[in-house]
């Protein structure tokens, strides 16, 4: 509250280079991403007749034809477990993971008119983008649980590393989202591209089928997309399948640590040039 | 004693031209560019600002004026950091507040009382301090009785002083003001106005940027002027706006007609260009309301013409017609020009001072026989504004209502107390 009292001195010049990242800006507007957020939560769900049961039936829709086409008819092998709660455990980060990324990449360019007309650290509107997709995750969590009840699945004791991988799926999709959000005020081609990366992704992910499919010597290959060790994780955290966190896991870490800290440094050097190209 | 406020050394700001017309770029241009990209980069930039130099005080009250384009609205966004300058350095003691900004990032889906903490976290303020102006805010605004209906229901009126509200009270170190007075209706602007000389009372310091030559006058008391992206004068305001309107700085005051704007059918007659000449007969986009000024028409006659009338129409911006008048309406003058023949020609008709109010009007054009032919006829083909520096009743900070203001003669009688009646002396 005193430092918002006292004048700051400002100093305005032109960034050269690599921008450096400058958090304390970013912490100076906190209350912005709360505002954010909190707007795409209320304007989400404005004049529809469902309202937030959108957040579930989007997961649980997908789940019942995964079930029909995949469980039942194809009969993909899945890991022991009823196939419906085998798919819909992968669907949850799933879901949470693609929202956040079509969101985000878009931010920038969906708040034009304000880029254009008052500063703010820019990072803030993928950001609560992407917290704004967590709510949702959790009302479609509720169902998971019930699903739990019905199939008589008790949580395992390795409930633990949930929250890590909630966690790691938000990281990866902020980290991809910084650099399509940045394009994407250039290059509208991203706008376009989105729904195909996110169709795309979900295949070379394990949620119709298990990753134990997957041949052994192409293992470290498939384990380079972030959102395979968040899913396997998920698995294993809530149904006890599969193996623990293990190489796997940590690919999928280092993975999405770079892609965030590579995406944070492109982001800040374009971000200078939001308000003229937007 | 007192400090300085705002510090700009050398300020320079360059666009490529092309990315703002273009807007944004796909892949595919990107690529089908890619062997023409060296020489487009070496010669498609413009500064729209350069060299600037000039520190604000605390509690100052600044004006920048300068025409459309001159680089004002650049200055702004740099110094509200919303662009980043390309060279030179900006220092900035405190907040700054802009007024530019009046309802950035409402949401109409959201009621009044959300769209006042949103847009408030926006502008930069703490959860805390909206919540301890939020009655006050919405008071301003005048709208209690909807403060939890969605703003889309609003009307723009009220949409607009719920912005205002929120903006005004943001209180910060530096107020930055573009043109929002030009939006609104009179009574909302005189708010505004008053709401502006508050903040310049309480020792804030006020940057003003309009086209407004009055309102400077009225609230700033030094003034820069802004031309082609240089700074060309720091001064007094009365010497500054003097200036302005003097140097012929608002040369936009003309159109020249192309080729591809004139029909096949206005042969033989060539619109050249009309012109806005003010008293001193150099060609402006500002004329004073109590000086006369001049609209000139240039144009050819390939073969004579017999019957030809070349005269003007003057419009406000919505549209309302003020007067139309030929330059044959006289009959003297229509009986001397019964044929014209081929030759270059200018009809010049003055406007008398005194006659129009501030604001801004269109004047079309039109040249024809009457009843047999129309050569041509522009109906926008020139904006100009009339600043009413000096005319009646400026002692008052208001916007008077109306399009003609006229120096009207007045008298006031006196008449002993309890006897009213007339001739009762």
């Amino acid at each position: 509250m005193s430092s918002m009292n006292e004048p700051r001195t400002i100093v305005i010049k032109p960034s050269t280079g690599w921008a450096a990242l400058n958090l304390k800006d970013l912490w100076n507007y906190r209350e912005l991403i709360y505002f954010f957020t909190w707007r795409d939560l209320k304007v989400r769900y404005k004049q529809t007749l469902l309202g937030a049961s959108w957040a579930i039936l989007q997961p649980v829709l997908t789940m019942v034809v995964f079930s029909v086409f995949f469980g039942g008819l194809a009969k993909v092998p899945s890991d022991g477990v009823p196939y419906p709660i085998f798919s819909y455990t992968a669907l949850l980060p799933w879901t949470l993971f693609s929202k956040a990324l079509q969101d985000a990449s878009r931010s920038l360019v969906s708040s034009a008119n304000i880029i254009s007309k008052v500063y703010f650290p820019r990072l803030i509107l993928p950001l609560s983008s992407t917290l704004a997709g967590l709510v949702d995750f959790l009302i479609a969590f509720t169902v998971l649980l019930l699903m739990m009840v019905f199939y008589g699945i008790h949580p395992t004791a390795n409930l633990w590393l949930l929250p890590l991988l909630i966690l790691l799926a938000l990281v990866t999709a902020i980290g991809v989202s910084l650099w399509l959000s940045a394009l994407n005020v250039m290059y509208r081609d991203v706008g376009h591209m989105l729904p195909f990366l996110s169709q795309f992704w979900m295949y070379i992910t394990p949620i119709a089928y298990s990753s134990s499919i997957v041949p052994e010597k192409w293992r470290f290959i498939y384990a380079l997309n972030p959102m395979t060790g968040v899913v396997e994780g998920f698995r294993w955290s809530l149904l006890g399948t599969g193996e623990g966190p293990g190489i796997t896991l940590l690919i999928s870490s280092c993975i999405a640590v770079l892609i965030t800290i590579s995406g944070l440094f492109y982001f800040r050097r374009m971000e200078r040039k939001f308000a003229d190209l937007v | 004693m007192s400090k300085t406020a705002i510090r700009v050394d050398n300020l320079g700001k360059k666009y490529n031209i092309g990315l703002p017309v273009v807007k944004y770029q796909t892949l595919r241009d990107k690529i089908s560019e890619g062997f023409s990209r060296r020489e487009k980069i070496a010669d498609s930039y413009i500064w729209a600002l350069r060299n600037v130099s000039f520190e604000v005080n605390e509690g100052q009250a600044l004006g920048v004026i300068g025409r459309n384009g001159a680089g004002k609205s650049t200055l702004l966004k740099i110094l509200s950091r919303v662009t980043e300058p390309t060279e030179g350095v900006v220092e900035i003691r405190g907040r700054v507040g802009s007024l530019l900004e009046v309802g950035t990032g409402f949401h109409p889906e959201l009621t009044g009382r959300e769209n006042i903490f949103l847009n408030g976290a926006i502008l930069g303020m703490r959860r805390e301090e909206i919540q301890g102006k939020f009655d006050e805010i919405v008071d301003f605004a005048e709208v209690e009785k909807f403060i939890d209906t969605p703003v889309k229901r609003y009307s723009s009126g009220m949409y607009l002083r719920l912005a205002f509200a929120v903006a005004a009270h943001l209180e910060p170190e530096i107020l930055v003001v573009d043109e929002v007075l030009a939006v609104g209706d009179a009574e909302f602007q005189k708010k505004c106005l008053g709401k502006m000389s508050d903040v310049a009372q309480q020792g804030r310091t006020v940057l003003f940027v309009s086209h407004n030559m009055s309102a400077v006058l009225r609230l700033t008391n030094e003034t820069l002027v802004i031309d082609h992206g240089q700074l060309l004068m720091r001064g007094p305001t009365q010497e500054a706006v003097d200036f302005y309107l003097s140097q012929g700085l608002t040369q936009e005051g003309q159109k020249i007609w192309r080729e591809d704007e004139i029909a096949e059918a206005a042969k033989p007659f060539k619109p050249v260009a009309i012109r806005v000449l003010d008293k001193q007969g150099v060609v402006a986009d500002t004329v004073r309301s109590i000086e006369p000024f001049t609209i000139e028409i240039e144009y050819e006659l390939q073969k004579p013409l017999k019957g030809l009338r070349v005269g003007i129409y003057l419009l406000t911006t919505r549209g309302e017609y003020i007067f139309t008048s030929f330059d044959t309406d006289d009959v003297e003058q229509y009986e001397a020009n019964t044929v014209r023949p081929a030759g270059r020609y200018f009809s010049r008709c003055e406007i008398p001072a005194n006659l129009l109010n501030e604001g801004r009007y269109v004047i079309g054009m039109n040249a024809s026989t009457y009843l047999i032919k129309r050569y041509f006829q522009d109906d926008q083909a020139l904006l100009f504004n009339v600043d009413p520096a000096g005319a009646p009743g400026m002692q008052w900070v208001e916007t008077r209502l109306g399009t003609v203001r006229p120096a009207l003669k007045w008298k006031i009688e006196s008449y002993e107390s309890g006897d009213m009646q007339h001739g009762k002396k």
